[in-house]
């Protein structure tokens, strides 16, 4: 197997593993073993994988609500994180967060957010600090085609561009905001020229093609990394499921989820890796070792012990502790 | 009467202020689609896109468009979908909404409604979980109403969007689904009247918002006669219902579901205790969560939530002081 053919291997591994991991995570909702909310990725992963890709252990990430992709594909643990969206001990978080607030700062995965729009300034202060401490590393900050809508969206391309910070801005256009289609709430020419409006030069991608991410992911962190400041993203993709695990996505029509589930980035890729040369039961194996692994880890979940009560109370703050 | 949930009750008295009145209006994200809670469900389909209008993940605009909608004299109803994204709205609430009128020596009012759903809801964690009321009763030029019956919450919509003052107003998010009785004409209920769900001599109980179904029957529990007060309205809020039962009682209970410390259970503790002197308070006590952020995990929650129980518990400890 060629250099080139093992890396696409790795790819396609990581988006089955994303996607294994989901699909574990919406049954887990749906049969309510996951308490709280779960919003899917899938059909997203090559966004996720495509970027991470390019990065180091050392870089950091942003990440959004959609944060399981991001996270998996900067290496967070995928078993912790099965365990904190069932609220267990064990959890990347204890129990304290759940599937919206995933983090593994181990990583560099330094959150995955409920507020939208909320890691864009982090990203920056994040880059601020890194430069501060001459470490060689950038960040890559993931948010929605919703978040563009908000003040920090714009705050942050500013700030970035003004300080020339090492931030890859990913916009996922998955097309919808929550319930709402995103052509309905926004104006203009798009995320990418409102961030050129500001002075961050701007791609855009077929964020449903790993490789077309992988390509444009690489050449922009090679600029951030030469310290050519902030670069963006647009990455335009479909969001298969509804908002979350339980939205039927009445909104819109079936077809044009059907569409998208015929775009499958971990299909298309699998049908490059067949072309040259791997055999299809190489491919199916490493499906079959994802979906074996996150089923295994929703298990783990389920057996794993509750964290203990005063858990509540830890972690709030030194000085003052709730008594 | 009819039975409903707090989404209906509120879609129902919604639909009929906008009907009375051609100037209301309401704005906020995925309203076209029904709200997140459906309690803006067909009222798209009635009022169209000008008055139930779907806006981006703008939630400073939201709220300022909505003061520069009533200041040109609209009567906006301004949805934060979680009182957890008012604070992306603050400025615009604590800083324009509350002081314009004052500032500008009354030339002109911000009589305009902000609804923001708030506390714990099916695991939402820390970010979607708070109780933010004490922020807002401090803020002078807020009227400030935390409903806890879908009755309640249908007059204090109406109220709230007849009033000429911004009233903020803040619905439990655990209950739009709850069942109440509703009048079939629903009247607006005016601020600062406590609703009186129990009478007794022993223990006075207050209370509001989500926590009003657990003191209710935390205080039946309890084996003890309560006088619970759902104060309705936090700003104004009933100190005369709340005094002269006091005066009767000599013990007082505040719940609340937001954090104890510098929660509004302080405020109302302090204003019974500056009227009836220390001599007409033999006990007095705040049931509220402890100064934690909400957590995620079903038994953390459990950790910090109030119950029935211990409410009743709370009430028999104050009874036997
Ligand atoms: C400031 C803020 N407003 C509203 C919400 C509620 N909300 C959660 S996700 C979401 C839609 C976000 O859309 P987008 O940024 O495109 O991300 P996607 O869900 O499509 O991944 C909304 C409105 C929120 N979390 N934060």
């Amino acid at each position: 197997m060629s250099n080139e053919t093992a890396r696409r291997m790795a790819m396609l591994r990581d988006m089955a593993r994303i996607r294994a991991f989901e699909r574990e995570a919406v049954a887990a909702m749906r049969s309510g073993e996951a308490p709280g909310v779960v919003h899917p990725s899938i059909g997203q992963e090559a966004v996720a994988v495509g970027v991470c890709g390019n990065l180091r252990r050392a870089d950091r990430i942003t990440s959004t609500h959609r944060g399981h992709g991001h996270a998996i594909a900067k290496g967070a643990d995928a078993r912790a994180m099965m365990l904190e969206l069932h609220g267990r001990a064990g959890g990347s978080c204890g129990g304290k967060g759940g599937s919206m607030h995933i983090a593994d700062f181990a990583v560099g995965m330094l959150g995955a957010n409920g507020v939208v729009g909320a890691g864009i300034p982090i990203a920056c202060g994040a880059a601020q600090a890194i430069r501060l401490r001459k470490e060689e590393a950038i960040v890559a900050c993931f948010f929605g085609d919703g978040a563009v809508n908000r003040g920090p969206f714009l705050e942050g391309m500013n700030w970035a561009a003004l300080y020339r910070l090492p931030v890859l801005f990913v916009c996922e256009d998955n097309g919808f905001a929550a319930f709402t289609r995103n052509s309905a709430v926004t104006a203009g020419a798009g995320p990418a020229a409102r961030a050129e409006a500001c002075g961050v030069p701007a791609s855009a991608v077929d964020g449903e093609d790993v490789l077309a991410v992988d390509a444009v992911a690489a050449e922009l962190v090679a600029r951030i990394r030469a310290g050519q400041g902030p670069q963006f993203l647009h990455a335009r993709c479909y969001r298969w499921e509804g908002h979350t695990g339980t939205d039927a996505a009445a909104y819109r029509p079936a077809e044009e989820a059907a569409a998208a589930r015929g775009r499958d980035c971990i299909r298309r890729l699998a049908a490059l890796l067949e072309q040259a040369g791997v055999a299809p039961g190489e491919i199916a194996v490493v499906e079959a070792e994802a979906a074996a692994e996150m089923a295994a880890h929703r298990a783990a979940a389920l057996a794993a012990p509750w964290p203990p009560p005063e858990a509540a109370f830890s972690d709030v703050q030194d000085t003052g502790a709730p008594a | 009467m009819t039975r409903m949930t707090f989404a209906e009750a509120t879609r129902r008295a919604l639909a009929e202020e906008m009907r009375r009145d051609p100037l209301v209006w309401a704005l906020g994200e995925d309203l076209v689609q029904g709200g997140i809670f459906g309690q803006y469900k067909g009222l798209a389909e009635e009022f169209g896109p000008e008055r139930i209008v779907s806006t981006p993940i703008s939630e400073s605009t939201i709220m300022g468009a909505g003061l520069g909608a009533a200041l040109c004299g609209t009567r906006p109803v301004i949805e934060m979908r979680i009182a957890d994204f008012t604070l992306c709205a603050m400025d615009e609430l604590v800083s324009q909404i509350a002081k314009v009128r004052y500032m500008f020596g009354g030339q002109g009012r911000a009589a305009l409604v902000v609804r923001m759903p708030q506390g714990m809801w099916r695991n939402s964690a820390a970010q979607h979980s708070q109780c933010l009321e004490a922020w807002l009763t401090h803020i002078p030029g807020l009227v400030v109403a935390a409903p806890g019956t879908p009755a309640d919450a249908a007059g204090l919509l109406k109220a709230a969007i007849r009033s000429d003052d911004p009233v903020v107003l803040m619905e439990p998010k655990n209950l739009w689904t709850a069942e109440g009785e509703v009048p079939e004409e629903v009247a607006p209920i005016p601020f600062g009247v406590a609703r009186r769900a129990a009478e007794g001599d022993a223990v006075t109980v207050v209370t509001w918002s989500a926590m009003v179904p657990v003191v209710e029957q935390g205080a039946r529990e309890s084996g003890i006669g309560c006088d619970v007060f759902d104060l309705r309205s936090l700003w104004p809020w009933d100190e005369a219902a709340v005094l002269a039962s006091v005066r009767r009682t000599g013990r007082l209970l505040v719940v609340h579901e937001a954090v104890t410390v510098s929660g509004f259970g302080a405020e109302v503790v302090a204003r019974v205790l500056e009227a009836v002197g220390p001599s007409g308070l033999r006990a007095a006590e705040r049931l509220g969560a402890p100064r934690a952020p909400v957590p995620f995990s079903p038994p953390l929650e459990e950790a910090i939530r109030i119950t029935p129980a211990r409410v009743a518990e709370a009430i028999r400890r104050i009874a036997a002081t």
